[in-house]
C-alpha cells in the first residue's frame, strides 16, 4: 500500500441523501464520519407526512 | 431522528440565566447535561461527500401573498406538518394553523375562535421558483408540482367535501408514474387545476377568508374566495451553504447549485469532493437517493486502493449450545419513558411475568433500548444463565435487531429471542383504559413466553458470493456502472447485443449543459476498452440465466457460439428506444423528422439546415396519451436545446415550439428562458385540439389554435421536428431470467419507488438507465453509478452474507410430492430434490426463501415448517391466550 490516501470519508449533511451515501460507503468498506449541524439526522424528508406514490409514512 | 429531545440553547433559562433547571430534575434517565459546549474536532478523511440539502423558500417578502400577515396563508412545508399525525394538529387540517393550538394572548384567542375545517383550499405553484421579478430564482424547483398534487389528494382524503384548487403555470410531472398520479388527481380525486399565476391575495377582516384575483386562460379577471392558501415554496440554497462551498473550494452556479459534468454528475470541481441531493440541482427523493449511492461510488472509486483499510472487524463471540437445556427465560419489560408506563402498570406486569412457566428472571426497565440497559441485559444473561429472552416493548420492526445483537454479545443464538409489542398494540391504542391495557399486556407477555419456551437456535447459511459482475447493456448507464465496479477491483463483463458500445447516447448531439456527447462517449468507451478488469462481449445476447444472488450462471451467445458466465451480481442497463410517430404525417415527407434525426443533422453539420427559414417542433408526440400514459421526461429540454442551436446558427430562422406543458425541471429552466430571449416562439396546444399538419409542395403547413389569441394560426415550416416518445424495450424474456417485474408500460419496476431506485427486489440484481424510465445523460450516469454502489455493498459482504434463519424447511419423509409449494412460492424457493434418498420430494433453497410461510400453509401433508414460527410455537401462543390465569 504505497498510497497516501485515507480509507475514510466525511459525509456532510444528515438528510436522506447524506444518510444513504454514508450507509453505502460504510457497507462497501470505508470508515465514515456523518456530520450534521442539527441535533438529529433525517433532514426534510423526516418532516414530510406521506410520500408518493404509496403514501408510505416518510419516517 | 432519533426521536429524542434536545435543548434549544438560545431560549433555555438554565443556559441563558442559570435559572429553572427543571428538566434535569424531572428526567428519570439523568440525560440532561448543561455543561456540554461546542468543541472543534479534526477529522482525517480520504474524500468528502457534500450533501447539505436546501432551505424551503421563505415567502415572507412577497407582499402580494401576505404570508407574513394573514393567518390562513401557509407554506407547503407547514401544510405537510398539518397533514401529519405527528404534527401540531395531529393530522386534523384546520384554518389558522400558525396560531398556537392553545393561544394565551387575547388577540390570538379571538382569532382561534374563528377556526374551522377548510372547505376550499388553493395551492399556488412556483412560489420562489421560475421567478425573476420578485426573487432571483429563475430555476424550477422540480418537486413542487408533485408535492402539491399529493397534498391536495391527502387533504381531500381527510375531508371528502374539500375543494382543492391548484394554480399552476406548467404542470411538471415528468417522473416515473407521476403523470398517471396527476391524471388520477384530476379524474378520480376531483382536484381542480387552474392554469394561472395568482396576482394577489386579500383578506376578509371578519372571517379571515382569503380573496384571490387572477387572470384566467382567456385573459378574464376572476375573483374567488378560499378558506386557506398554500404556497408551494421552492427549494433554495442558503447563503451558509454557498459559504461552505467556497470553503471547500468547489464551483457553484449563479443559483448556488453545484457545477458538475453530465457524465460525472456527482463529482465537484475539486478532486475528492463529491456532491449529492438538492445541492446538486433541485430534485426529489428517488433522485436524491440515486445521488447518494452515486456519490458513494464516486468517493469509493477515488479511494479504491485504500478500501477496507480503516474498517473494523467485529469481534466474534462463541455461541453457547443450549440444545437440550430446559428453558430459562428472562423477561424485560420496557416503560418506554411514560409511553408504556403511563398507561400500563409495568411493575405489576413484571411481577406477573416472574410467575410464568420457565421464567427465571423478569425486570422492568425505563428504556429497554438504552445502551446501559443493553449492557445490563448481556450481564444478566451470563450471570443467570438465561437461554431465552422476551422483551415486552415496542415494535420488532425497528428494535428486534438491536436486542438480537445484545443476545449475540452474550453468546446466545439470536433466534432465542421473542419480542412483544405492548406499546403500539397496547398502550398507545388503549390509553383511556389503563386497567384493560395492563391485562392485555399480561396476555401478550404470557403468549410471548409460551412461544419463547419452544424457541430453538437457528442456523444461518453462508452464501458464497462469486465476485464477478455482469452488466447487460453497453449504453451510458451500463458503461458507467461497469467502470466504477472495475475501478474498485471487480471483474466486470459487459454484454452488448450490438457491435459497438455506447447505445442510444451515440445518437445525441449535445447535453443540456452543452457537452459534446460524441466526444465524451468516445472517451468513456476508450476507458472501458483499456480497463483490464472489464471484458466486453459485443454482438452477444443473453440466452438464459440460472441461480441466485452470489451464484448466477448466464448463457451468452455470440455468432452461434455459446459460453457460460458465472457471476455474483447483475446490472440490467438495457435502455429504451425512440418510438415511431404515427401522426403529424410522419413518413410522408423528408422535412418531417424526429428529434434524433435533427441531432444527426446538427452533428454532421448538414447543409440542409442552412436553408431552413421556419422550424417547428411538436412536443409530446406519443407521450402522455392513453396508450403511453407517461411523460418521456427528456423531450422538452431536448427540443429547446435544438431550437436554441438553430437560432444560434441563424438568428433569422423562425422557430416555434408547440407544447402541452414545458417541463424543463431544475436549472434546465434556464434553457427555456434563453430560448424565449432568443425569440423562439412557444405555442401551447390542448391534447384534444392537436396541431394539424399538411404536406404541401413549398412547405409543411401546421395549423393550431393559439392559446393566447384563441384563434387558429397557420405556420408554413420547412422543417418539422417531432419529439417522439421514448419507449421501453419491454424485454419480458430478460425480466423472466432474473425474476424482475415490468410495469404496465414495460419499464423495469425497481425495489422501492423512493428508497430502492437502482435495485430490484430480487437480491443481487440492479437496474440503471432508461430501461427503468426515460432519462437524460446526467441521470443515466447517476443511476449507473448508483447501481454500481448498491452492487458494491453486496460484493463487499463476500464473507459475511448469510441467509435468514427463519425460513421454511421440509420434513421429507412426510412430503407427498404434490408440488403445491413449488407452484405457490413467489420466490421460486421450493424445488424437487434431484437425487438421494428423498429424490422427488420438495426441498427449499435457503437463499431464495424469504420466510413468508405461504408454502407452509399450503402443505397438506404437514411436511413444511417455518423455522422460528413452527406450528407448535404458534399453537402454544394461541393456547396461552386462551388460558385464564
Amino acid at each position: 500500500m504505497n498510497s497516501t490516501k485515507t480509507g475514510s470519508v466525511v459525509v456532510i449533511g444528515g438528510g436522506i441523501s447524506g444518510m444513504l451515501s454514508a450507509l453505502d460507503l460504510a457497507n462497501s468498506g470505508f470508515y465514515v464520519y456523518l456530520v450534521e449541524k442539527g441535533p438529529s439526522i433525517g433532514g426534510v424528508m423526516a418532516q414530510l407526512d406521506k410520500t408518493f406514490p404509496t403514501n408510505d409514512c416518510a419516517m | 431522528m432519533p426521536l429524542k429531545y434536545v435543548i434549544n440553547p438560545d431560549v433555555c433559562l438554565k443556559l441563558q440565566k442559570d435559572k429553572c433547571g427543571t428538566c434535569a430534575d424531572v428526567c428519570p434517565a439523568n440525560a440532561i447535561d448543561y455543561t456540554q459546549t461546542e468543541e472543534t474536532i479534526t477529522l482525517n478523511a480520504g474524500s468528502i461527500v457534500f450533501s447539505p440539502g436546501f432551505k424551503p423558500f421563505d415567502p415572507s417578502r412577497f407582499d402580494n401573498y401576505q404570508y407574513a400577515n394573514y393567518p390562513n396563508v401557509v407554506t407547503s412545508m407547514e401544510f405537510e406538518r398539518l397533514l401529519s399525525a405527528s404534527g401540531p394538529t395531529h393530522g386534523h387540517v384546520m384554518t389558522m394553523p400558525k396560531l398556537p393550538m392553545k393561544p394565551k394572548k387575547k388577540a390570538d384567542k379571538a382569532l382561534a375562535e374563528k377556526r374551522k375545517d377548510p372547505k376550499k383550499i388553493a395551492w399556488f405553484q412556483c412560489v420562489g421558483s421560475r421567478d425573476m421579478n420578485k426573487c432571483d430564482n429563475a430555476y424550477c424547483s422540480s418537486v413542487c408540482c408533485m408535492y402539491a398534487v399529493k397534498e391536495a389528494i391527502i387533504a381531500k382524503e381527510h375531508d371528502p367535501e374539500l375543494e382543492p384548487y391548484i394554480f399552476f403555470m406548467d404542470m411538471r410531472t415528468p417522473g416515473k408514474e407521476f403523470e398517471k398520479y396527476y391524471q388520477n388527481a384530476k379524474e378520480k380525486h376531483g382536484i381542480n387545476f387552474v392554469r394561472a399565476r395568482v396576482h394577489s391575495v386579500t383578506e376578509d377582516r371578519d372571517t379571515h377568508d382569503l380573496n384571490i384575483r387572477y387572470a384566467d386562460e382567456m385573459g378574464q379577471i376572476v375573483d374567488d374566495s378560499f378558506d386557506m392558501v398554500v404556497l408551494s415554496v421552492g427549494l433554495e440554497i442558503p447563503q451558509e451553504t454557498r459559504d461552505m462551498a467556497e470553503k471547500l473550494g468547489i464551483d457553484i452556479t449563479d443559483h448556488g447549485f453545484c457545477k458538475t459534468d453530465s457524465f460525472e454528475p456527482v463529482t465537484s470541481s475539486r478532486d475528492g469532493v463529491y456532491v449529492s441531493g438538492v445541492f446538486n440541482n433541485p430534485k426529489d427523493i428517488p433522485e436524491s437517493v440515486l445521488d447518494a449511492s452515486a456519490a458513494a461510488s464516486a468517493a469509493g472509486d477515488f479511494l479504491a486502493d485504500v478500501r477496507g483499510t480503516m474498517t473494523k472487524a467485529e469481534e466474534k463471540i462463541e455461541e453457547t449450545n443450549v440444545i437440550g437445556d430446559p428453558p430459562k427465560i428472562g423477561v424485560f419489560v420496557c416503560d418506554c419513558g411514560s409511553n408504556i408506563a403511563g398507561v400500563v402498570d409495568c411493575p405489576s406486569l413484571t411481577e406477573y411475568a416472574k410467575e410464568l412457566p420457565y421464567v427465571e428472571f423478569a425486570t422492568e426497565t425505563l428504556y429497554a433500548c438504552a445502551q446501559d440497559t443493553q449492557d445490563k441485559m448481556v450481564e444478566t444473561i451470563k450471570e443467570k444463565g438465561l437461554n431465552r429472552i422476551v422483551v415486552a416493548a415496542c415494535t420488532p420492526k425497528t428494535h428486534e435487531p438491536l436486542f438480537q445483537e445484545s443476545m449475540v454479545n452474550a453468546g446466545l443464538n439470536k433466534y432465542l429471542f421473542e419480542m412483544t409489542n405492548i406499546r403500539n398494540h397496547n398502550s398507545w391504542v388503549h390509553k383511556n383504559n389503563p386497567e384493560i391495557a395492563t391485562e392485555k399486556a399480561k396476555d401478550l407477555v404470557r403468549m410471548a413466553v409460551a412461544k419463547a419456551a419452544l424457541a430453538q437456535p437457528l442456523a444461518e447459511e453462508k452464501i458464497n458470493v462469486n465476485d464477478t459482475v455482469m452488466v447487460v447493456g453497453g449504453g451510458l448507464a451500463g458503461l458507467t456502472a461497469a467502470k466504477s465496479l472495475a475501478t474498485q477491483g471487480y471483474d466486470t463483463h459487459i454484454v452488448e447485443k450490438k457491435d459497438v458500445l455506447g447505445g442510444e447516447a451515440l445518437k445525441l448531439y449535445k447535453t443540456a449543459q452543452g457537452e459534446d456527447v460524441g466526444e465524451k462517449m468516445a472517451a468513456l468507451v476508450a476507458d472501458i476498452e483499456a480497463n483490464e478488469k472489464i471484458t466486453v462481449h459485443t454482438n452477444t445476447t443473453l440466452e438464459g440465466v440460472e441461480g441466485f444472488v452470489g451464484n448466477f450462471k448466464s448463457k451468452l451467445v455470440s455468432g452461434g457460439n455459446e459460453t457460460e458466465l458465472e457471476h455474483g451480481v447483475a446490472v440490467l442497463a438495457t435502455g429504451a428506444k425512440c418510438s415511431e410517430p404515427t401522426e403529424y404525417c410522419f413518413g410522408d415527407d423528408d422535412r418531417i423528422i424526429k428529434t434524433l434525426d435533427l441531432d444527426k443533422m446538427l452533428k454532421e453539420q448538414d447543409a440542409k439546415l442552412d436553408s431552413v427559414k421556419t422550424a417547428v417542433f411538436i412536443q409530446c408526440v406519443g407521450s402522455r396519451e392513453p396508450n403511453r400514459p407517461y411523460c418521456s421526461r427528456v423531450c422538452c429540454t431536448h427540443s429547446i436545446d435544438n431550437a436554441i442551436e438553430l437560432k444560434k446558427r441563424n438568428p433569422e430562422t423562425d422557430v416555434f415550439i408547440l407544447y402541452r406543458d414545458i417541463r424543463t425541471y431544475g436549472e434546465r429552466e434556464l434553457l427555456y428562458k434563453e430560448a424565449r430571449e432568443l425569440g423562439v416562439i412557444f405555442i401551447r396546444y390542448e391534447v384534444d385540439r392537436k396541431p394539424e399538419v399538411k404536406v404541401e409542395k413549398d412547405a409543411v403547413k401546421i395549423t393550431l389554435i393559439d392559446h393566447v389569441l384563441n384563434q387558429p394560426v397557420e405556420i408554413e415550416a420547412d422543417l418539422l421536428t417531432l419529439a417522439a416518445a421514448i419507449e421501453p424495450r419491454k424485454d419480458e424474456r430478460l425480466a423472466n431470467f432474473f425474476k424482475v417485474p415490468l410495469n404496465d408500460e414495460g419499464f423495469f419496476v425497481e425495489k422501492h419507488a423512493k428508497l430502492g431506485p437502482a435495485e430490484f427486489a430480487t437480491d443481487g440484481v440492479f437496474v440503471a438507465g432508461s430501461g427503468h424510465y426515460p432519462k437524460p445523460v446526467n441521470e443515466a450516469a447517476t443511476q449507473g453509478r448508483a447501481a454500481a454502489s448498491r452492487a458494491l455493498t453486496l460484493l463487499a459482504k463476500k464473507d459475511s452474507l448469510f441467509t435468514s434463519g427463519t425460513i421454511a424447511t421440509v420434513d421429507q419423509e412426510k412430503c407427498s410430492q404434490c408440488g403445491v409449494c413449488v407452484s405457490i412460492c413467489p420466490y421460486n424457493a421450493p424445488g424437487f430434490a434431484a437425487d438421494g434418498r428423498f429424490a422427488g420430494t420438495a426441498e427449499i433453497n435457503p437463499v431464495l426463501c424469504k420466510g413468508c410461510g405461504l408454502c407452509v400453509a399450503s402443505c397438506r401433508s404437514g411436511a413444511l415448517h417455518l423455522r422460528g414460527f413452527d406450528t407448535n410455537q404458534i399453537f402454544s401462543q394461541i393456547f396461552a391466550l386462551g388460558e385464564v390465569v
